[in-house]
């Protein structure tokens, strides 16, 4: 059901551990409904992300997008982490299956956290980034069953 | 990847080699058609006749209550719509448990919702045992089935059937189980356990798929499901799948004449996994009743971790197993039944199921056991939560 990307990120995940005193750390999900990610920025004075590290509670498709978005993001600047979109997380993996969808938003909005983070350490604020959702399945509902 | 180690019988069974050989010639030389008149409709309908025999023998039943279906499904789906309106007139009170099989929970809903039924779900206790004094509670004038399942297809608790049978007889309420999982792995006779009806289905006792059977006490009203012909007693319409029968038949007279023997070798293996899985293991429960559950069935929730993460990595190793996690049912929750018996959604998401089957060896679950302590420890490297319940538990 996944693809080989999917996969090679999945049992061989890029950037996954720690940075200790990062510049921004961003937490999204809830073990509720079985996917938290965590990515920590290590950001230099100009502005460019010099080192991202990830971890994550989740399903193959939840690591494997975590994987992909820190290496989207790596040595960036701010306004370009800002341009890496669920859809440019999906695209790099060659797709995800429809119901994992949501761990590329998932991905997106732990960049977002992580940088959030950033601004609110450093007194700054960031064009174009609104506060993130700690929870992307707000709102969402099972699909009902038809009769 | 070297050897296949299947520990997912559960879902479904290798067709045994001498059922598939029972089941050929009726493909190929004995295909006619059992209503037809000529010799080889008549050699059909005499092996249609042997596999009823077979089964009907294994439940202790008449051979004229046994009704064959294409599978579970099928029969619950029966049992329970066709219950509903041939005592439409008695009321519309269906009592049913919180941990059934989607067969049962879904056709109730669409009772609910499209023919205004009530339905009563039961809850189960910690270890997945259904409630009996909320069941008696839950009896009304207008009840008119009582539908619980035989042994739980995730965790493999056994309900207490005979009980439920006895309530359902004292109040005149049918009873219907679903033995998918229980049928050809525990005794079951239909008179003792005063089971009205019964839902199995070949593909999960090394039999095929697409043959399963309804076992119907002899004066249950319950009508036809399928109609057209004269099938079945005039209670299922549709030509007979003669390969399945003879092979649903030749498989249950194996799972019986093994039973004993199989079962008990299976137990003692599962009790091994348990007992080592838990001790070698941190943070690590076994779900579901430690002795009253399937002999073949071992299910455990691993903290801070995900099912479907365990289950892609063991299937790495070629070991196959199921899990109860959201990614895993294709829905946001995980597991209806990891939450009856109370665990934690972030708990009930890190689950495994590992169900043996009659050829599984020690060996298998040395070699399953010393992936998954390894897999495990790699998920719980990259979980944010094991981070931080470590800082957590570190500061204290």
């Amino acid at each position: 059901m996944y693809s080989e990307k999917v996969m090679d990120h999945f049992q061989n995940p890029r950037n996954m551990g720690e940075i200790e005193n990062a510049s921004g750390v961003g937490t999204v999900g809830n073990a509720k409904c079985g996917d938290i990610m965590r990515m920590y920025l290590d950001i230099d004075d100009n502005g460019i992300i010099q080192d991202v590290k990830f971890k994550t509670f989740g399903c193959g498709a939840a690591v494997a997008t975590s994987s992909m978005a820190t290496e989207l993001v790596k040595g960036k600047n701010i306004q370009e982490a800002l341009q890496v979109t669920n859809k440019a997380v999906m695209e790099a993996l060659d797709g995800l299956p429809p119901v994992k969808v949501h761990c590329s938003l998932l991905a997106e909005e732990a960049i977002h956290a992580a940088l959030w983070d950033y601004a609110q350490k450093h007194g700054i604020e960031i064009e174009g980034l609104k506060k993130p959702k700690s929870d992307i399945h707000e709102g969402e509902e099972d699909e009902t069953e038809e009769y | 990847m070297g050897k296949l180690i299947y520990l997912d019988n559960a879902a479904t069974t290798k067709t045994s080699p001498t059922v598939l050989e029972a089941m050929l010639p009726y493909f190929s030389e004995n295909y006619g058609n059992a209503s037809s008149i000529y010799s080889i409709g008549a050699k059909s309908k005499e092996a249609i006749s042997q596999g009823r025999a077979a089964i009907a023998k294994v439940l202790g039943a008449a051979e004229n209550e046994i009704y064959f279906t294409a599978g579970g499904s099928e029969s619950d789906n029966w049992a329970l719509k066709a219950t509903a309106e041939a005592y439409a007139n008695k009321g519309k009170h269906i009592i049913t448990s919180k941990i059934e099989h989607h067969a049962i929970l879904h056709t109730c809903e669409y009772l609910e919702k499209q023919r205004g039924y009530e339905v009563s779900y039961i809850d189960v206790d910690e270890n997945g045992v259904i409630k009996l004094d909320e069941l008696k509670k839950a009896i009304r004038p207008d009840t008119i089935l009582i539908s619980v399942m035989f042994a739980n297809n995730e965790i493999g608790t056994i309900q207490p059937i005979k009980e439920i049978g006895e309530i359902a007889h004292e109040h005149g309420i049918l009873f219907h189980t679903d033995a998918v999982q229980a049928f050809g792995q525990v005794p079951i006779n239909v008179d003792e356990l005063h089971i009205d009806m019964l839902s199995s289905s070949a593909h999960k006792i090394n039999g095929p798929k697409g043959i399963g059977f309804l076992y119907i006490r002899k004066g249950v009203k319950i009508r036809s499901f399928i109609h057209g012909g004269a099938q079945e007693r005039k209670r299922r319409a549709g030509t007979e799948n003669v390969p399945g029968i003879v092979g649903y038949g030749k498989a249950a007279e194996e799972a019986a004449a093994t039973m004993q023997e199989r079962t008990a070798k299976e137990a003692q293996l599962r009790d091994y996994l348990i007992d080592r899985i838990l001790k070698e293991i941190p943070y690590t429960r076994l779900n579901g009743d430690r002795t009253r559950r399937l002999p073949n069935n071992a299910n455990f929730s691993f903290q801070f971790i995900e099912g479907e993460s365990l289950l892609i990595m063991l299937d790495m190793e070629g070991i196959c197993g199921s899990s109860g996690s959201a990614c895993t049912s294709g829905s946001l929750d995980p597991s209806h039944v990891l939450l009856a018996i109370g665990l934690p959604h972030e708990i009930a998401h890190g689950s495994l199921r590992l169900t043996l089957g009659a050829d599984t060896t020690k060996e298998d679950l040395d070699f399953t056991i010393e992936k998954i302590k390894g897999i495990v420890e790699r998920l719980r490297g990259m979980s944010p939560l094991y981070e931080d319940f470590i800082k957590k538990s570190g500061k204290n």
